[in-house]
This record gives structure tokens, C-alpha cells and sequence, in this order.
């Protein structure tokens, strides 16, 4: 049996914009038996530094690594992004060896060397496979039948493949699994695994909206009452922004976006406010009431 | 097609001539030799990953087959002063997609790379670089929301290691590189 113990990486998406899916992660957890010690002096997972230099994004990852490994600890992230560099980087440091010595290069000047002795997951992955199904399910007090909503697992947990191989980016059903234990209703929709495109909202902010409009209004045309997320990215595209997208579009979705341990948290009969489900952007009071 | 005359009609890309003195030949081994990008030379064109790209989709412009081509075609000066190669989102469905296990998109990451070692980077990596560099953190997390926190009844957020942080800039060579590099606006 997998002991339940991680080191909690937060980033800086959630500790900056989104609280609420940390509180809301942090109760479930708790629940289940999960228990998180806090990464001391953790930095910038490395994504937003691939793009303008790639070695000093490798050394920022291998670090958080590092710390990991003076903890003897395995790694839970809340955020794709910081998942899909750790879990990145942690894999092609122990498999390539000329790219381990050239991190370690670097690294020694800053007292530290990469070993290769933890594994990276995210939190749906120890949620599903860690904690188990059989687990959740018995925490689950009052399952939500009546709700209907669809899943965004978002790109970053699930692609590359070659990296992450935990289950088919084309058809991703972890997430999907992890919200029917809740007894909800989990939708199929058009072009489910789509990006949100979050990553270039910094350069061009036309298309990441557009992107999120047609989600929006794929999940729309199901008929679903709410949308699940499991990385903040995401979220903010399509919570944050709905707002944004409906003015610069003419059109009204209202689409309520909780965080994946939101919707848990409310199967496991724990009070609304304790979820902070009051800090989302689109008014979820709905889903509040039709869970109560 | 829809490429070709949208393009046209924007005027903002004629039908160019390539001139053999515009191509470096040696280029496409440059790129071939960045983790990542060392399969550069196998893509036989079929366009796999522009049909499946979401970006393209909502783009005129932003092509990664005609990235890639131009690459091994060795038009650097064209890829390096490119903005679209800023639009990659990232979501690595190319990379899953292609036929030839070509890494787009680190492809991509790899033009970046050197666009910035040319000393130009959009503005808001710049604003992102600049924070890690003074808090550890992709964003100027506030003292305010850092209360907040506390009240919220979440545990204080660590504190990075700052000294680490601007070593790692230094070792790295990218402090030299922030000294010269332009905005993209």
C-alpha cells in the first residue's frame, strides 16, 4: 500500500489567482487520509521560462526536484503546467544522461545534485491511483445524482504521451471517472481534450478567448449545468474570463466552473463555504442548491 | 488554399521567391542538436500537426508545418524575426500527432530560445522572467493576498530562495542574454 504522503507544490497560478482550489484540495485530502507536507523554498516550476531559455527552465525544475529529494518525498501538483515540467524534466533527467550531467553542472553551483528518486504526480493521478476509487467512494455521503457536467482535464496532464502515458490524451477518463464517484453525471462533448490556450494569453489574447468561447459552447449545446477543471489555467479561461468572453461575443453562458475538489467536497457533504465556492466568478449557487 | 489566398489578401506575405543566399544550410544541424528538436529533419510535410493544431485554427498565419519546413529550408532570419512563432499554446497535440514523432513544439521552443538569445522576447515573458527574479515567482504574489491567505486559514506560502533563483540566471548565461534583449510589442 502507497504511503499517502506529498510534498505539495502550489506554483504561483493558485497562491496568486486561486485560492479556492487550494482550500477546496486541502479539505478533500484531508478527508481521504492524504497527508501534504509544505515544500520549503520551492521556486517557479520552470514552464514559463521554456519558451526564452530552455537550460534555465530545466535547472528551475530540477531544483524543486532537488528539494523533493532532500525530503524523500514524492511530488503532488495542483497546476497541468507544473506537473507537465516536473513530471517532464524528473523523467528525461533519469533517463538521458548527458542532459543529467549538464543540469548537475549547474546545479552544483547552487549546492545541489539531481538523483532520481522521486516521482512526480498531479493531483487527479493520486487521487485516482493512490487513494483509489473504492476509497473516495466510501467518503462520498451524499452523492450528486441530480447534477450533469462535463470534464476539462486540460492538455498538460495528459500530453506528451511519451512522457506522461497515464492514460489516452484522446480520450482522457480519469477526471471523468473521479467526478461519476461523486454521482454525477459526467457529459461527453464535442472536441473534449481541446486546449484552453492559457499559455500565449501573454502575447495574444484573441485567440486563447476564442478557443474558450467554442468550449464554452460545446459544453452549452449538452445541456451540462456545470464544467470540472483540475489545473488554475484552465480555470481562469473559462471562469475568470467567461465574463470577458460573453461581452466581447454577444452571447450568454453562465456556465458555473468548479474545481475538480469543489465538486468532491460537496459529494462528501462538506458545507459550501468551506469549499469556497462563493470566490468562483460565475455564480455556482445553483449547483450548491440542486447538491443540497 | 485558404492559407495561400488569405495571405495574399492581407498582403503581408507575397508569393516569395526564396533566394539560396536567404538559407543556411547549416541551420536545420544547429536546431537538429537542441534537446528535443534533434528529429527536425525527418517531417515529410503532411500537415498533420497544422490540421490538428487549435491555434491554427483561429489563425491565418500560424502554420507549424511551414515552421518546421522553413527550418530545414534553413530561413533563419525569417523564423527569428517571426512573431508567430510566439502562438504555439503549447498543448503538445502535435508532438502526440505526428506520424514522423517530430517534436513540433519543442521545435518551436527551440526558435524561441534563439529569437531571445538574438535579443528579442515578448513583453509579457519579460514582465514573468522579472518577477521570478524578484520573488521565486512567476507573479508579484502581494502582502495583502498573502494575509489573506492566513485568514483563509492556509498555511503561510514558503519563501523562495532568491540567492538560488539569480544564480541560476547567472550560471545559465540569461542575465547576459536580459541585458540586451528588445521587447516584442
Amino acid at each position: 500500500m502507497t504511503d499517502l504522503k506529498y510534498l505539495i507544490f502550489l506554483g504561483c497560478a493558485i497562491p496568486y489567482r486561486l485560492p479556492s482550489y487550494e482550500i477546496s484540495a486541502r479539505k478533500v485530502l484531508k478527508k481521504l487520509g492524504v497527508e501534504l507536507v509544505e515544500m520549503p523554498e520551492f521556486n517557479c516550476c520552470g514552464f514559463p521560462l521554456d519558451p526564452v531559455n530552455h537550460d534555465m527552465m530545466l535547472t528551475f525544475a530540477a531544483r524543486n526536484l532537488c528539494l523533493a529529494e532532500q525530503q524523500n518525498l514524492n511530488i503532488m501538483t495542483l497546476c497541468n503546467g507544473c506537473f507537465g515540467i516536473l513530471n517532464h524534466v524528473n523523467k528525461e533527467l533519469k533517463e538521458d544522461k548527458k542532459i543529467k550531467e549538464k543540469v548537475n553542472g549547474y546545479l552544483k553551483e547552487i549546492g545541489m545534485e539531481f538523483k532520481g528518486t522521486v516521482t512526480v504526480k498531479h493531483l487527479i493521478h493520486v487521487l485516482a491511483e493512490d487513494v483509489g476509487f473504492q476509497k473516495i467512494k466510501m467518503t462520498v455521503k451524499k452523492p450528486l445524482s441530480q447534477l450533469r457536467v462535463v470534464q476539462h482535464s486540460g492538455c498538460h496532464v495528459v500530453r506528451p504521451a511519451k512522457y506522461i502515458g497515464f492514460e489516452d490524451p484522446e480520450n482522457p477518463t480519469t477526471l471523468k471517472k473521479l467526478i461519476q464517484v461523486t454521482g454525477a453525471k459526467c457529459l461527453d462533448y464535442m472536441d473534449e481534450p481541446e486546449c484552453c490556450g492559457a499559455p500565449i494569453v501573454g502575447v495574444n489574447e484573441e485567440i486563447p478567448l476564442q478557443l474558450a468561447r467554442e468550449k464554452l459552447d460545446h459544453i452549452r449545446a449538452v445541456g451540462a449545468q456545470a464544467m470540472i477543471t483540475c489545473c488554475p489555467y484552465c480555470h481562469i479561461m473559462y471562469d475568470l474570463n467567461q465574463p470577458r468572453i460573453e461581452r466581447a461575443f454577444n452571447e450568454k453562458f453562465g456556465i458555473p466552473v468548479l474545481h475538480y475538489p469543489q465538486l468532491l467536497g460537496l459529494s462528501m457533504g462538506i458545507a459550501p463555504e468551506e469549499l469556497a465556492l462563493k470566490e468562483l466568478r460565475v455564480n455556482a449557487a445553483e449547483i450548491v442548491n440542486i447538491c443540497s | 488554399m485558404v492559407e495561400t489566398e488569405k495571405t495574399e489578401e492581407k498582403g503581408t506575405e507575397q508569393k516569395a521567391v526564396l533566394k539560396s543566399t536567404e538559407m543556411d544550410p547549416k541551420f536545420k544541424y544547429k536546431i537538429s542538436k537542441i534537446p528535443g528538436a534533434e528529429k527536425v529533419m525527418l517531417c515529410f510535410q503532411c500537415g498533420t500537426c497544422t490540421a490538428d493544431c487549435p491555434i491554427s485554427r483561429f489563425d491565418d498565419f500560424y502554420r507549424p508545418r511551414k515552421l518546421i519546413r522553413m527550418t530545414q529550408l534553413g530561413l533563419k532570419d525569417k523564423l527569428l524575426s517571426n512573431d508567430v512563432i510566439w502562438l504555439c499554446s503549447t498543448c503538445f497535440t502535435c508532438i502526440d500527432h505526428c506520424p514522423q514523432d517530430v517534436g513540433i513544439a519543442s521545435i518551436v521552443r527551440a526558435l524561441r530560445n534563439l529569437t531571445v538569445e538574438r535579443g528579442h522576447m515578448p513583453v509579457g515573458y519579460r514582465e514573468q522572467v522579472s518577477n521570478i527574479l524578484k520573488t521565486g515567482y512567476a507573479y508579484v504574489i502581494s502582502d495583502l493576498r498573502l494575509k489573506k491567505r492566513q485568514q483563509k486559514g492556509l498555511p503561510a506560502l514558503p519563501k523562495a530562495n532568491l540567492k538560488s533563483v539569480a544564480k541560476v540566471f547567472n550560471i545559465t548565461g540569461f542575465s547576459k542574454t536580459l541585458e540586451k534583449v528588445e521587447d516584442i510589442k
